[in-house]
């Protein structure tokens, strides 16, 4: 699955955020936190270059710009707060996916025929997330992903992803406002605070 | 011929319903009656202009005239082309594209028409050349300022389904080709209905008034065939060169969607 070894993020800067450099290396998981509206989202879309910004970024040296933008984004793959469908059923949104991560979520083969209508909240972020990963991304940028969720939804999303991290390498970079989340899901990470984004410890 | 030749006063009572047209609209607050008489003023002095122009240009066959007569309707109609959308694109982009569309729709698909079709000799001869584009132009710019319109309106609506697959590693152009398509058809769709219904449920316009200034009838269903098939072309054409393009313009070099390209009115 993934073979990254590192993600070097430097001076990476969007509107009038704080610039942000930082290292990642394969099956880290770390968190980025501060108050809302503080632009967290806006940094998570520059890391998937979905913004014009300022900085770069590589994967194992080679730059975003040594690739196209929708490779970088098959290798740094987002998972926003709320999932977008536009297919009537659930199988028109996969050209593949991994049947095992598939069982982890808590699905079977039969999903693929479920009508999107039909899907509760947590089963729509459960089945993103199962797409969002189909392309066996790299990295994976993770934005408030379990806010709207109960507590056993919230699990199995994080489980899916720390299994991920530690089996396959995938780093993972997860936006939330949950200190109990943080504690279980990273050792590190950062915290959006005015004109500053400050490493933490948990 | 039996053309019988119209009245100012004829004129003028049809312009009455069109007066009328405006005071109802004016009392069911529709927002558009001033609209619809600055329009209906504008086809009065425009016609008048046109008519005049195309008498002396008639008695004065001269390729440069017809040219810059020509050229001039074409930038008007990239202008118009424009002008009524919603969501369009900023700056020079916008009447560029809508000329560009207008040139692929119109000029090259009369020009073709003169040349190998109706064969005139010589092929400007402004009494077929100026009347065929002029009709190219006015027909065509529907179906390409509703295709441009469509797109730029869904891409606005529906950004987020749009930025949803390019997080998902889809390229730009997979990434909106649904709304591509919807917006071809949506340009298409008034030729597509005007071609099926012609001669059952309307007599075409340029047809009724070749009859009515006394054309055989056969001579004018001819006439109108060619002018039906070549409007479905060059809108098809100017409709795929303006929605493609129009796309493109929608994305960056690094495949970001850039709304902020459009300007909303």
């Amino acid at each position: 699955m993934a073979s990254m070894n590192q993600l070097k993020v430097k001076d990476l800067q969007i509107l009038k955020l704080p610039p942000w450099s930082f290292e990642l290396s394969a099956g880290e998981s770390v968190f980025l936190s501060g108050p809302s509206g503080s632009g967290k989202t806006r940094l998570l879309r520059a890391l998937a270059d979905l913004d014009p910004h300022q900085g770069d970024m590589s994967l194992d040296d080679v730059s975003y710009l040594g690739m196209t933008a929708h490779e970088w984004r098959k290798k740094v793959a987002f998972l926003p707060a709320e999932s977008q469908w536009w297919c009537v059923d659930v199988g028109g949104h996969f050209n593949q996916y991994n049947s095992d991560l598939l069982q982890q979520l808590g699905f079977s083969k039969e999903t693929m025929s479920w009508e999107v209508a039909r899907l509760s909240s947590g089963e729509k972020q459960r089945l993103a997330l199962l797409r969002a990963l189909a392309e066996n991304p790299e990295v994976l940028l993770l934005d408030e992903p379990t806010a709207n969720l109960d507590d056993k939804c919230t699990r199995v999303i994080e489980q899916v992803v720390e299994g991920l991290c530690r089996d396959h390498g995938m780093a993972a970079i997860w936006v939330t406002h949950n200190a109990s989340q943080v504690q279980r899901i990273a050792r590190h990470g950062w915290v959006l605070q005015g004109n500053a984004i400050i490493r933490q410890d948990t | 011929m039996n053309l019988i030749a119209l009245t100012p006063l004829d004129l003028s009572l049809a312009a009455a319903l069109v007066v009328l047209l405006a005071l109802l609209s004016r009392i069911l607050q529709l927002g558009i009656a001033s609209q619809l008489l600055v329009a209906g003023l504008r086809t009065v002095v425009q016609l008048l202009l046109i008519g005049l122009i195309l008498k002396s240009i008639f008695s004065y066959v001269h390729l440069g005239w017809i040219s810059l007569l020509s050229i001039i309707m074409l930038l008007l109609a990239g202008r118009e082309v424009m002008a009524r959308q919603k969501y369009r694109l900023k700056g020079w982009w916008g009447f560029g594209l809508g000329t560009l569309s207008m040139f692929v729709s119109s000029f090259s698909i009369t020009l073709i028409a003169l040349n190998v079709i109706v064969n005139v000799d010589p092929w400007y001869t402004p009494q077929y050349a100026i009347p065929m584009l002029g009709m190219m132009l006015g027909n065509t710019m529907n179906g390409i300022s509703l295709g441009q319109d469509r797109l730029n309106q869904s891409a606005w609506q529906q950004r987020v389904v749009i930025e949803a697959r390019l997080m998902l590693g889809w390229n730009w152009s997979r990434a909106i080709s649904d709304i591509r398509q919807d917006s071809i058809r949506t340009g298409l769709m008034p030729i597509i209905n005007a071609m099926a219904a012609a001669g059952i449920v309307s007599l075409p316009g340029m047809m009724t008034g070749q009859i009515l200034a006394g054309s055989p009838p056969m001579e004018a269903v001819k006439y109108q065939i060619l002018i039906m098939f070549l409007i479905t072309a060059g809108t098809g054409f100017g409709t795929f060169v303006a929605v493609w393009f129009g796309s493109r313009r929608l994305f960056d070099e690094r495949e970001r969607l850039r709304l902020d390209r459009l300007e909303v009115k």
